[in-house]
């Protein structure tokens, strides 16, 4: 099997970026009508939209929890979006695992005491999948959620990081990703810097990971310094056109 | 059905043994329980007992035709059953969360980490390669069904072992175990998962919890190390956060736990095959 190198010997990567260098991001809120809150975001080439519906009514009466707010994902990933065209089922236990994740991770920063007896819906499109899919999800989740004004703790920031060929890298996009390299996905909780989440597949030796997820922890902080901006001048453009 | 919550009582009686040090079958927090192995007669089939959790791994295999566009790739499947025998929060036929998130868990532990070489299970390139399946049943569940499972799915994939087949031309023979010898699978490294609990806000750490320890937890996590000290995955979904430290902690813990373990899996699988040597003679 002929090797893709994904190292130039100038240590740049296949797509120009330096190993520590996060992709273009760009995001944007409110950008659904019906939801209460939504967001898109862009990774790179990887393309997301997160909509939040509620805290509503509990669709199942058998799921309502008296004390808090049940959180329920739904992760989507349109046929068009990866190179191959495939369609894939509701049962995919990819899908599933997606979603798990997503909600496993929103449970213990949204603040579901006070929202008992009713149902948050989180649901999230790919539409473009060029790599780390997880944390694009996680952080337009966390995006979505801030905009429907849903209680949180702090910010969800999430972000891959790697070992290709000989270093650390950030941030994979989908050739890295799929040559078989170990990529870690974490997300931090920006204030305490504390992890809530973390996956990594494929092999590494356990003296590599303290500096791969170091450098995953370093790209969560950057994510925040970015989630954080497009959050705050939303909140400025709104204020400002209440003030008129 | 939902899961019956454990009393108030009980509650408070764990969490307070647990402060004091003890956990309330009598291990230490990094104390494994004891693992027994049980092989069938025939190979590939394991029924692993870890304390009182029980899982039955079988491994079977039938030739198919590969993908056409990796054609020399053998397949490697696992299947998992989380049956209403195990615990009655299980029912027949629908998917939860939980049994989504062990079998993924699984497969990402053997077959992304390459554990088994499938491009061994090839016969004729295209045209015949090895489908190997593993199913897994879950029989009783009282806690850490992960590392019960992936226990039983590498020790069943190291003791099964599969016609042996020549190929002379086009044409593939396919001896039965009477004519030849069955051949082992190639297999690159053992993966190992260990889970953790967490209490305290993740001041308290407890290696492979029971039932009663998981429901009360407030997080958790599975490593899958092998003895090279590679990590094959990783996987902290959600429950409270950690500092990073505390997570490299328990790689550390994880580390020594992996060696011990996979010493007694080779143990067990000698002391099978030695067996089988006599039985035959």
């Amino acid at each position: 099997m002929s090797r893709v190198e994904l190292l130039s010997p100038e240590g740049l990567r296949i797509d120009g970026r330096r190993p520590a260098e996060l992709r273009k991001i760009t995001s944007t809120t409110a950008v659904l009508s019906q939801a209460d809150g939504s967001a898109y975001l862009e990774h790179g080439n990887t393309k997301v939209l997160a909509a939040v519906y509620g805290p509503r009514e509990a669709r199942h009466r058998a799921l309502v929890l008296h004390d808090r707010a049940i959180i329920n994902v739904e992760f989507n990933v349109a046929p068009f979006s990866t190179g191959e065209r495939r369609r894939r089922t509701k049962n995919d236990k990819r899908l599933l695992e997606m979603a798990s994740f997503v909600k496993q991770t929103f449970e213990p920063v949204v603040v579901t005491t006070l929202y008992a007896r009713s149902q948050i819906d989180i649901y999230l499109q790919i539409i473009q999948h060029d790599g780390g899919t997880l944390q694009a999800c996680i952080n337009a989740a966390t995006m979505a959620l801030i905009d429907a004004g849903i209680a949180m703790t702090d910010y969800v920031c999430a972000c891959t990081a790697g070992w290709v060929e000989r270093e650390a890298a950030i941030d994979l996009n989908h050739i890295e990703e799929s040559s078989d390299t170990s990529e870690v996905t974490v997300a931090m909780l920006p204030k305490s810097g504390k992890i809530t989440l973390m996956q990594m597949e494929s092999r590494l030796h356990v003296d590599k990971l303290e500096e791969v997820l170091s450098l995953a922890g370093e790209g969560c902080k950057q994510m925040h310094v970015v989630m954080d901006k497009t959050i705050r001048d939303r909140a400025e453009d709104l204020a400002a056109k209440m003030a008129v | 059905m939902r899961e019956a919550e454990p009393s108030t009582n009980e509650r408070e009686f764990v969490l307070a043994a647990l402060k004091e040090g003890a956990r309330i079958d009598g291990r230490k927090f990094y104390d494994f329980r004891t693992l027994r192995l049980s092989f069938g007669s025939d190979y590939g089939a394991v029924e692993v007992q870890l304390g009182n959790t029980r899982v039955l791994a079988k491994v079977s295999c039938e030739v198919i035709r590969p993908f056409p566009d990796k054609p020399t790739e053998g397949f490697l499947t696992f299947n998992t059953e989380l049956s209403p025998m195990a615990s009655s929060a299980f029912e027949v036929g629908r998917q939860t969360d939980e049994e989504v998130l062990v079998s993924r868990l699984i497969e990402k532990a053997m077959r992304r980490s390459r554990a088994l070489d499938t491009e061994g299970l090839c016969i004729v390139a295209g045209e015949k390669v090895w489908s190997i399946r593993v199913d897994i049943h879950f029989l009783d569940h009282d806690g850490n069904l992960v590392d019960a499972a992936c226990i039983a799915a590498i020790t069943a994939l190291l003791h099964f072992r599969r016609p042996d087949v020549t190929v002379v031309g086009e044409d593939v023979t396919i001896h039965t175990l009477e004519q030849r010898n069955p051949v082992p699978l190639s297999i690159h490294h053992i993966p190992i998962c260990i889970s953790f609990a967490f209490f305290d806000n993740g001041e308290r750490v407890l290696v492979d919890p029971t039932y009663l320890e998981e429901q009360i937890k407030e997080g958790d996590m599975t490593l899958t190390l092998n003895v090279h000290k590679e990590v094959c995955a990783m996987s902290k979904a959600g429950g409270i956060p950690m500092e990073l430290d505390q997570i490299l902690q328990c790689t550390k813990i994880a580390v020594v736990k992996v060696t011990e373990l996979t010493a007694l899996i080779q143990e067990a699988l000698e002391a099978d095959a030695k067996k089988r040597q006599v039985s035959r003679k």
